[in-house]
């Protein structure tokens, strides 16, 4: 009968959910206070000692199930799973889902893209975030402006979703386009304007892009070689990884900056924007950029503030213009918390779901790790390759997990 | 009436020990103050006795119970902490009455506890107020009431008025004190790293520095008669000057000379086994006179010349590597920048400490 | 900074202007979809929102009565008289009575059908028709008109989605289902995890320094590992799908961030303010009871807040572990991703539901963003 009403079921949940969580706490203290050690008698003292080392336990206890059976259990589940298949009776089979997965065509896609989204989306959202923060710190009406472009965190990556299947809307070349994509997009005729808009401005981006990329490879590199560097060997291979990574994005933007000016544009014909291959990536992690800058914005300006007003003050009375305030005695400031951001960014990209979920569910070439996970868990039925691609995203994962693990602990200290 | 003991308490978190063999015995209605330098272990000292600290050796009475594994609630003490502690989201009356509905006392007795504690301390007008508030001072009351409220045996204070300003520490420690002698039967224990607050407001003070007992008695004994240099130098300000001198004369009194020629007799008993030691001639500044003759204590060099006009405070240069020389002379003196000057000081305001930096007097 | 002399106002006013351009770019797609839920299925499918608050230029097809009973006879000739609109009047800028050429004459304008046939049609759309006996009867006359129609707005998609719409159209039930997953899923977590976060910052035991490196590196383990043996394990004990797996999980997964979160807080608060309630004679339930929990509520507002919006805008967990076969236990955001599928076309019903299932977390938002704020400072792993 409760079971009718979800509202009445939901009333009664809180009721006795809550109401046996506190109950618990309640009597299990008093339990020990007063029945298993009681704080009387000869042995008062001690016994006061050995509840005090039990109650710790009963405070956490729920936590720590939760925690560990929730958690810490399905990581090595999960990993035994992916060793296991399912239509043999989960029978032990090797590496046999990672084989199988590896010859994959989808699966390369989604890490290719996946790697797209994980340079992309931290960059983008980092960088509005930084753009946003700064310019709103000093103006009378910047809080409120915040406030405004913080609104996305509210909104479901569901329904960022269809607020932004609106704007990539397509209707027939003969009808009034209702996306503002193809409204703007039909405005381009191969004038002037679109020389400037999508032939030049692109490019200039694109270069920038480069060289900034080439910059922070740089840094990187040269470790190996200058003097006065931390040298480690534990360092190399990461230096080797951002060298390579980096002449690969170097690359592609380059190419890309080519592509724009040797392409045929298809001027006046609406475009189905999520089905074009590449392209679409981009636009779905707009739909990520749009919600995660607000996040970015607000940590990045509370930084901001935090930063000495004498150091600025001190750089103003140097003679630094704003733009070398900004960059060269702000931004060194706030490095660690650009890297927070940066990284927990990172973690939401690795577990982006919904969006595409939502959008494309990876077709058109837009799969990704946690919708192809999905696919093969849900769809597929194939626990083994579903469970792979689960340890797949747990390793991606991991460099932040003990990089948090080993701050957290610094911190403590 | 009680009394507080304790017997060879010591306290260590791991391999790092921070008080080693505390022995102390404590007597009905004193007001000990503990002082010493920061890390000297004093606020650790008075958490275990407070129970906030579990000891880790030695015994902790109080009249006459071992208290080690009691709880703090039961121990039967209140603590003033330095930062107040005022529960933020309770008015100034449920801060006082906490302890007792905790208690479990009825409902009328804590109203009449809370009254006359706030009656006592001018509170009566600030009871539906947050602590928020209140002014620094207000705020310290309140945390003494609620302290008061409980009528404990024991009255702990953590340096309770070192987050007051100056004009303001003196009043409250003058209210301290009268408090104090409004319960005369009441034992309080005081932590504090002013030495004013410890002279004017102890019956018996605890110099504790590295986790030991340095000395412990009156105030002005420790001034008069300060066990050792440590002692000498922490209490009393400019700190005492300490003299190497060389020993040559021995007996009921002992002579000594200074590299520079000064030379002092010391009415202090000395051993025959001290002749030709190196001591420590401690003078301090306030008992040093300047003077022309030949018997003096030190000749120097004057470097600063501070006039404040009830004293004027001389810093001598040091000669070779040995600490500066301080004189502070009362009244108004015109001394000009590098002159020399012999000082001497009354022989029976001299004190001798031995290489270890023992006083002769304590052997 | 705005007191130092030489300052240049040009800077500011670039300011002041790239940061409304931000903001309006950041609304602009909010905007669209919350002004879509006002339109008929009609104006959104034949102009863009952004056109909506603007009187638009439409075109849009009429017939004149029909001739049979309404004409009137003159001689030879018939004529009929009316107007094209009935009750909505319109300004009409251009007209033609072929498809082929919708733009022909203007108001007040005659058109020349051939024959001796003719229609006068005026900018308010009344019109005279004028021909022989067979050119006037059958059907009415076609007349093609572009006019320019005043914004119009209804409630009506909101009235369908959650009160008189059937099956996938009426959002209401997910509505409730939503909120039955989420009012639980917020608070167990909170109570569960304040007590741990309280043993975590103020109690002394063996261990909990590990204890807090384990909920740091749970913080980021990724809960797609958690779908497949979670999912075993709750049809394994019998839970099997449904509000109580829901519940479980979301706690669990919440649980992390809610001890970090709480205990980073909790560790703040002042030493002396907790011993001297121990003095006072309170137990560690009391204490926790009487001064954590009351001390910590910015705090416990954060994690709120932070738990509502995640377990509301959830997708993947209520998929997994609630929503069964029956779908009956659907929740809004499932709904939505649903009609995505099967009425991607109507944009009158999916922007309704979507704007229906934001509402809540945009109000949460803007009530309480200070608490969101400090959570979120707080909250990332320094």
């Amino acid at each position: 009968m409760l079971s009718d009403n979800p509202a009445l079921l939901g009333l009664f949940t809180i009721v006795i959910g809550v109401g046996a969580c506190l109950a618990y706490f309640f009597f299990s203290n008093v339990f020990i206070d007063k029945v298993l050690f009681p704080a009387r008698g000869p042995n008062a003292g001690r016994n006061i000692n050995r509840a005090n080392m039990i109650r710790p336990w009963l405070f956490l206890f729920p936590a720590l199930f939760a925690l560990t059976l929730y958690l810490a259990y399905p990581v090595f589940e999960t990993l035994r799973l992916s060793l296991t298949d399912r239509s043999q009776g989960g029978a032990f089979v090797g590496l046999a889902n990672y084989r199988q997965m590896m010859n994959e065509a989808k699966f390369w896609e989604a890490v290719r893209n996946n790697m797209l989204w994980l340079i992309v989306v931290p960059a983008a959202s980092t960088a509005f975030g930084l753009l946003v923060a700064q310019l709103t710190d000093r103006i009378r009406w910047g809080n409120f402006a915040k406030s405004l472009i913080f609104m996305p965190m509210a909104i479901s990556f569901v329904g960022a979703s269809v607020i932004f299947k609106l704007i990539y809307d397509t209707r027939a070349a003969d009808q009034n386009q209702i996306g503002v994509l193809n409204a703007i997009w039909l405005k381009f005729d191969g004038g002037i304007g679109s020389v400037i808009f999508l032939q030049l401005l692109p490019t200039l981006l694109l270069l920038a892009f480069s060289v900034v990329v080439a910059y922070v490879a740089w840094t990187f590199v040269r470790g190996i070689v200058a003097r006065g560097e931390d040298k480690s060997l534990w360092l190399l291979p990461l230096r080797l990884l951002v060298a390579v990574g980096g002449v690969w994005l170097i690359w592609i933007s380059l190419n890309s900056a080519l592509g724009v000016w040797i392409t045929d544009v298809p001027y006046g014909e609406p475009q189905t924007w999520l089905t074009l291959p590449l392209w679409n990536n981009f636009f779905l992690m707009v739909v990520l950029i749009w919600i995660q800058t607000g996040f970015a914005m607000v940590i990045l300006s509370a930084a901001l503030r935090g930063i000495p007003e004498e150091t600025v003050e001190a750089a103003i009375v140097d003679g630094a213009n704003p733009f070398q305030i900004f960059f060269k005695i702000k931004v060194p400031q706030i490095m660690g918390t650009i890297v927070v951001v940066w990284t927990t960014i990172t973690l939401t990209v690795l577990k982006v779901f919904d969006i595409v979920f939502a959008m494309t569910n990876g077709q058109w070439e837009t799969q990704v790790l946690a919708n192809y996970m999905y696919d093969k868990l849900f769809r597929a039925n194939d626990w083994g390759v579903g469970s792979a691609s689960a340890i797949i995203i747990m390793l991606l994962v991991t460099p932040i997990l003990v990089w948090n693990v080993y701050n957290a602990r610094k911190e403590m200290k | 009436m009680t009394s507080l003991s304790l017997k060879s308490v010591s306290k260590s978190y791991g391999a790092v020990e921070v008080l080693r063999d505390i022995n102390m015995e404590i007597n009905a209605g004193e007001l000990i103050v503990f002082v010493g330098p920061s890390g000297c272990g004093k606020s650790t000292l008075l958490r275990m006795i407070a129970g906030l600290e579990k000891i880790t050796g030695g015994e902790l009475e109080i009249d006459g119970v071992v208290v080690n594994d009691v709880p703090p609630a039961q121990r039967g003490i209140a603590m003033v902490f330095q930062s107040y502690a005022l529960y933020p989201h309770m008015t100034v009356y449920d801060n006082m009455a906490f302890a007792l509905k905790l208690a479990g006392k009825s409902r009328d007795e804590i109203d009449r506890a809370v009254r006359a504690a706030a009656d006592r301390l001018q509170l009566t007008a600030y009871l539906d107020r947050l602590p928020k508030a209140l002014s620094g001072g207000q705020r310290q009351r309140v945390a003494i009431g609620r302290s008061i409220v409980r009528d404990p045996k024991v009255f702990l204070f953590d340096e309770p008025l070192s987050n007051l300003d100056a004009a303001l520490r003196v009043a409250t420690r003058i209210e301290i004190a009268q408090l104090k002698e409004s319960m005369p039967e009441s034992t309080m224990i005081y932590v504090t790293h002013d030495q004013v607050e410890a002279m004017t407001l102890a019956t018996r003070i605890v110099v504790l520095h590295g986790g030991n007992i340095e000395q412990f008695g009156a105030p002005l004994d420790l001034y008069e008669r300060p066990a050792n240099t440590f002692v000498a130098q922490f209490i009393g300000s400019p700190a005492m000057n300490l003299i190497d001198a060389k020993v040559t004369a021995t007996g009921s009194q002992t002579s000594v000379v200074m590299s520079d020629g000064g030379h002092a007799d010391v009415p202090i008993a000395s051993l025959d086994s001290d002749k030709g030691a190196t001591v420590k001639l401690g003078v301090r500044p306030e008992d040093l006179t300047v003077t022309d003759s030949d018997d003096f204590l030190v000749s120097a060099d004057v470097e600063i010349v501070e006039a404040l006009g009830e004293t004027t405070v001389l810093y001598f240069r040091p000669k070779d590597d040995a600490p500066a020389l301080i004189a502070k002379l009362p009244g108004i003196h015109k001394i000009a920048k590098g002159t020399s000057i012999r000082l001497t000081a009354a022989p029976e305001k001299l004190h001798l400490f031995d290489g270890e930096g023992q006083s002769f007097l304590y052997r | 900074m705005a007191s130092i002399a030489g300052k240049k106002s040009g800077l500011t006013w670039a300011v002041h202007i790239s940061v409304a351009a931000l903001v309006l770019l950041w609304l602009f797609p909010t905007v669209g979809l919350f002004v879509s839920s006002f339109r008929t299925a009609d104006q959104i499918s034949s102009s863009g929102w952004w056109a909506a608050l603007f009187p638009a230029e439409q075109n849009e097809v009429y017939r004149t009565s029909d001739p049979d009973g309404t004409r009137v006879a003159d001689g030879g000739q018939f004529t009929v008289t009316g107007n094209i609109f009935e009750g909505e009047p319109r300004d009409i800028r251009s007209w033609g009575v072929s498809s082929r050429d919708v733009s022909a004459y203007q108001p007040g304008e005659t058109a020349d059908m051939g024959d001796g046939e003719s229609l006068t049609l005026q900018a308010d759309g009344s019109y005279v028709w004028k021909g022989n006996d067979k050119q006037i009867s059958g059907r009415g006359q076609r007349v093609f008109v572009t006019a320019t129609v005043p914004p119009e707005f209804t409630l009506q998609n909101y009235a369908t989605i959650l009160f008189s719409g059937t099956g996938q159209d009426n959002m209401g039930k997910a509505f409730f289902n939503t909120l039955t997953v989420t009012i639980p899923a917020t608070i167990i977590p909170i109570v569960i995890a304040a007590f741990a976060a309280y043993a975590l910052a103020w109690m002394e035991f063996p261990g909990r320094a590990l204890l807090i490196a384990a909920v740091v590196a749970l913080l980021v383990v990724p809960l797609q590992l958690a779908l497949i043996p979670l999912l075993r394990l709750h049809l394994a004990v019998g839970i099997g799908k449904g509000y109580m797996g829901v519940w479980l999980a979301h706690t669990a997964f919440g649980m992390p961030l809610a001890v970090y979160l709480l205990r980073n807080y909790m560790v703040g608060l002042p030493r002396d303010i907790i011993e001297n309630a121990k003095v006072d004679g309170a137990t560690d339930f009391q204490i926790f009871t009487r001064i954590i929990l009351p001390l910590s509520f910015p705090a416990l507002a954060s994690f709120a807040i932070f738990q509502f919006l995640w377990t509301w805008n959830d997708l993947l967990v209520a998929k997994v572990f609630l929503i069964d076969a029956t779908g009956s236990t659907t929740v809004m955001t499932n709904q939505i991703v649903e009609l995505l599928g099967t009425r991607g076309g109507n944009w009158e019903i999916l922007a309704t539901a979507a704007f229906v299932s934001i509402a809540v977390p945009l109000f949460v938002f803007f009530a309480m963003q200070r608490y969101l704020v400090r959570g979120l400072l707080a909250g990332s792993v320094k």
